[in-house]
């Protein structure tokens, strides 16, 4: 199928190498007929040598969700390359080493706050940012990782996931009157660099893929992107606030 | 060991990681010895797979320690 996003046009955030699932969201959103615009953060050079990697290479604007100038010019910077968004895709998450795998009690707020900043926090200013460019029917999906129960070593990041859920839920109530959707998609593991840096990684991994009743592949990233893509699209016209499983099934199991 | 790959492979690392193309040899370790981390790590590898037409898949780039080894493994792929 093709064009299930013809005319779209996306801001993508999230992407640092062609493993991130964002690439493979772009990369599906243009597939799909979507003008895709990405936002890099750091290292500008490589997320502008990825974006020339996509189907049709998309420009690249930079913006570091702890940097208040970078979010006041975000609206104007995206402007330079389109005229107005359909959809945002959140997927920007970092926290310091003291929050993942290391004791959950011994973190301290210094560091939390910066999980909490970039991982949650940042959903808000985003959609902020960006706000005077989405229209009715336009549609924003971020990328979670259930935070209803608590993981191996996933620790602060996980707290920030849920806070990030609840974040999801007030911008949908809020937004829905100017007909905004809001949702997430709570993805199974995916081997990205983003997970290369979480300790219980591979732990993680080979539970998912034992457990999963429709089987789960951990370098696979396309099932994560196509449903991103889904939620862009109009074809969920009456669904917001809401979290979309894509993990195989593993989240409704006890054991 | 490629002459070619090793001096470009050279320009890559200093380009990204700023560290001199001369100090650049076959036996230094990318960590250990030129400081170099993970993520400027992915970046050299970027270039390199454009640059040399190879693809350098993650799993293999963590086996790639010395600038040698992955002159070797880019002039046996490409």
């Amino acid at each position: 199928m093709t064009g299930l996003l013809e005319g779209k046009r996306l801001l993508i955030t999230g992407v640092i190498t062609d493993a991130s699932i964002a690439f493979h969201v772009a990369r599906v959103a243009q597939e799909q007929g979507a003008e895709v615009v990405l936002t890099g953060f750091g290292r500008m050079s490589l997320v502008q040598r990825i974006a020339q990697r996509l189907p049709k290479p998309a420009p690249v604007v930079e913006l570091d969700v702890q940097n208040q100038e970078h979010l006041d010019t975000l609206a104007d910077r995206v402007r330079e390359h389109v005229d107005g968004l359909d959809g945002v895709v959140h997927a920007i998450g970092f926290a310091p080493q003291s929050c993942l795998g290391a004791p959950f009690m011994d973190a301290p707020w210094e560091d939390v706050s910066v999980a909490m900043h970039v991982s949650a926090y940042s959903y808000k200013a985003l959609v902020q940012a960006v706000r005077p460019l989405l229209s009715h029917g336009s549609s924003v999906v971020g990328l979670d990782f259930d935070a209803r129960q608590a993981w191996p070593a996933y620790n602060w990041m996980g707290a920030a996931k849920a806070a990030f859920e609840s974040i999801n839920r007030y911008m949908a109530r809020d937004l829905g009157p100017d007909g905004i959707r809001v949702n997430l998609i709570s993805a199974g593991p995916v081997r990205t660099m983003a997970a290369k840096s979480i300790p219980g990684f591979s732990e993680l991994e080979k539970m998912w893929g034992e457990k999963a009743p429709l089987s789960w592949d951990v370098d696979d990233p396309t099932p994560v992107a196509k449903s991103v893509c889904g939620l862009l699209s109009d074809w969920f016209p009456a669904t917001t606030g809401s979290m979309v499983f894509v993990d195989g099934g593993v989240h409704f199991l006890g054991l | 060991m490629s002459d070619n790959v090793l001096s470009g492979l050279a320009e890559i690392v200093e380009e990204v990681a700023g560290v001199a193309a001369d100090d650049v040899t076959a036996e230094k370790s990318f960590v250990d010895d030129l400081d170099i981390d993970s993520l400027s790590m992915v970046e050299i590898a970027v270039q390199a797979e454009d640059k040399f037409g190879v693809k350098i898949p993650d799993d293999e780039l963590a086996n790639l320690k010395t600038v040698g080894d992955a002159v070797n493994y880019i002039t046996s792929n490409k």
